[in-house]
């Protein structure tokens, strides 16, 4: 295939629909949906791999071993990049994934004054403060703490801001686009507690500092009571080390709190009677609300979910039966519900909830859906374990005004037409 | 500053009450293994019952390790070094360091705007310093640590301090003959500090 065409149309999506077995009566899925327009970033065949050929594989021999995977030359997701300056970001390209866990070289990059350079031989952690024993730690030292590890994910709390102004409602953007600060990995590392009772806290302590090593030497103040709680400096990612774009050697885990707090490349932690009140946590990350006062320390990631699929920019081939998915997350606890409705929010139905359902973490839902070819909108809301129903975006002006800058969990809709062009329909509701 | 350490028991409960006992037994002094968090099942975090009292991996930092990274400024001035700096020699420091990317007075970008330019870029819009900003500390801290962007930490203790007595004064918040130092910087008073709440959302069915 030449490489136009791979930058049009996903490869399996193209051979399916060329070859008819995305026929009447099976149940398709985003692999069988073709895309709109060129994929979010550039999708450039890897030049050590050649293009696939008609020749038969069980005709001639195939490659040999290799020290390093590599992805399939028609598999080429991309972070989706945002570059101002050396404040960046780069997104997770939400609707080409599968499952719950973000593999790592995909996981949506948020910093402030670039990616450090650091080598981990070198690297201390300093815990002082209101302890015992202030105490510095090498990463060897760190690493032979009981270790622990956990699945959960990371949100930045601007993540779905896009989406929020009433007079710039999108329509020509994807999950990447609107959503893509969101990743899910299996971290592992030294439970914040374990350090905290090494140095012996002391009484009348409430609050710790976490400051990092980057150039922005990025500070969050964060209430003990998290620290000694479910926190974790993490120094492993999905089997191997930390990547450099989310820490390493070693960074702040809040499990279920708002991305920024979650202080990377971490070298000193500081305990303390009070909050620091660092730019991060008052001129930025503070959301203004409709009574005129700003909300300040809004750690917690409220109940969200969105559908991947189907999503812009996929286009529905035909009719029939199509399996809905997406993702669902709390920083409560679990998700328990997932709901979908195909009919603008008129009627709703239950998701699947793919287990495991695990706290603070992503859960995978689907729903059956047979498509009758007339255009409509389709859209998800998630309930957690405190009862909380994911807002419309209405409720959410109710309760804060449409002026705040931050914790956008609102339900997220995308309007299906007649020809199976999808678009995010959120504007068609309102 | 017990506003805030109140205010770190509220975000306890609000974000782990639902699966958590009291976690707050464990604040300042040495937990016991079983009071820390299990979720049911999904991991585990426990230390095993014949963990010792401390384990003594890492090294014990002295006082002057401490101070080398200790950069962190407190709201009420507690870190903010000797030294200080006036209006007038913060400016000669602005143009230098900060007008390439700030403006030349400070509302013209195009990075983070600093001053706003009318009533209107006030609360909340512009997120200024003069009409956002809860703490004039915050200033000094956070371009200690982080400014000028490309050459983060090279300016020196004093002019830190002018150059935030200069922006300050650009917010119309100290006048032109101000002097910045630990005591009159702390006593700044930022317009719009008490505008700033805890959070109050607690799960459950209330949208907040």
């Amino acid at each position: 295939m030449p490489d136009t065409e791979h930058t049009r149309l996903s490869r399996r999506a193209w051979l399916a629909a060329a070859s008819g077995t995305a026929a009447s009566g099976l149940v398709m899925t985003r692999w069988d949906a073709l895309r709109a327009e060129p994929p979010l970033a550039p999708m450039p065949v890897p030049p050590q791999q050649v293009a696939p050929s008609d020749a038969d594989p069980t005709r001639v021999p195939g490659r040999f071993v290799s020290e390093l995977g590599t992805r399939a030359p028609g598999e080429q997701p991309r972070r989706l990049l945002r570059t101002l300056a050396l404040s960046s970001s780069s997104r997770t390209p939400l609707q080409d994934l599968q499952g719950t866990i973000t593999p790592s070289d995909l996981h949506f990059e948020r910093h402030h004054a670039g990616v450090p350079d650091i080598v981990a031989e070198e690297h201390e952690v300093l815990v002082h403060g209101m302890v015992e024993r202030p105490m510095v730690f090498r990463m060897a030292d760190l690493r032979r703490y009981p270790q622990t590890s956990r699945i959960c994910f990371i949100e930045c709390s601007g993540n779905g801001g896009g989406a929020y102004n009433r007079n710039r409602m999108p329509t020509a953007i994807s999950p990447q686009q609107l959503d893509g600060l969101l990743s899910t990995s299996e971290w592992t590392g030294v439970m914040l507690s374990t350090i905290l009772r090494e140095v012996g806290v002391r009484p009348g302590a409430s609050w710790i500092l976490a400051e990092g090593r980057d150039a922005a030497v990025m500070s969050r103040s964060v209430p003990l009571d998290k620290a000694m709680d479910d926190s974790m400096l993490a120094y492993g990612q999905n089997g191997e080390a930390i990547r450099p774009e989310q820490g390493y050697p070693v960074r702040l885990l809040l499990p279920g709190w708002e991305g920024n707090a979650q202080v990377k490349w971490l070298r000193r932690i500081e305990v303390s009677d009070r909050p620091t009140m660092t730019r991060d946590e008052t001129s930025r990350y503070t959301d203004p609300l409709k009574d005129g006062t700003s909300r300040i320390f809004s750690f917690v990631m409220d109940a969200k979910s969105l559908i991947t699929f189907p999503s812009y920019p996929y286009v529905l081939p035909e009719r029939g039966w199509w399996e809905i998915e997406g993702l669902a997350w709390t920083g409560r606890g679990r998700i328990t519900r997932v709901e979908v409705s195909t009919d603008g929010g008129r009627s709703w139905s239950d998701a699947v909830l793919q287990p495991p359902i695990l706290s603070k973490s992503t859960v995978r839902f689907r729903h059956l859906w047979n498509w009758d070819g007339r255009e409509t909108v389709i859209l998800s809301r998630a309930t957690d374990e405190t009862g909380y129903v994911q807002p419309t975006v209405q409720q959410l002006w109710d309760a804060r005004g449409e002026g705040t800058a931050y914790h956008h969990n609102h339900q997220r809709a995308w309007k299906v037409a007649s020809d199976g062009v999808v678009t995010f329909g959120l504007g068609d509701l309102l | 500053m017990s506003r805030w350490a109140g205010a770190a028991s509220v975000l306890l409960l609000a974000a782990c009450a639902p699966e958590q006992p009291s976690p707050g037994a464990v604040v300042g002094g040495t937990p016991p293994a079983q009071a820390m968090a299990d979720e049911g099942g999904d991991w585990h975090v426990a230390l095993p019952e014949h963990a010792p009292g401390r384990f003594g991996f890492g090294t014990p930092a002295t006082e002057d390790r401490v101070a080398l990274w200790d950069i962190d400024v407190k709201p009420d001035g507690e870190g903010l070094p000797p030294g200080s700096g006036s209006v007038a020699e913060g400016q000669a420091v602005y143009e230098l360091h900060c007008l390439q990317c700030h403006g030349p007075t400070g509302t013209e970008g195009p990075n983070d705007r600093l001053v706003s330019p009318g009533p209107w870029e006030q609360w909340p819009t512009g997120r200024t310093v003069g009409g956002y900003w809860p703490y004039a500390t915050t200033l000094y801290d956070y371009t200690r640590r982080a400014m000028p962007q490309t050459t983060p930490g090279t300016l020196s203790d004093d002019d830190v301090y002018a150059v935030v007595a200069y922006v300050l004064h650009l917010g119309g918040l100290v006048p032109a003959d101000a002097v910045m130092d630990a005591a009159s910087l702390a006593a700044v008073e930022m317009p719009y500090r008490d505008r700033f709440v805890p959070d109050n959302r607690t799960g459950g069915p209330e949208i907040r």
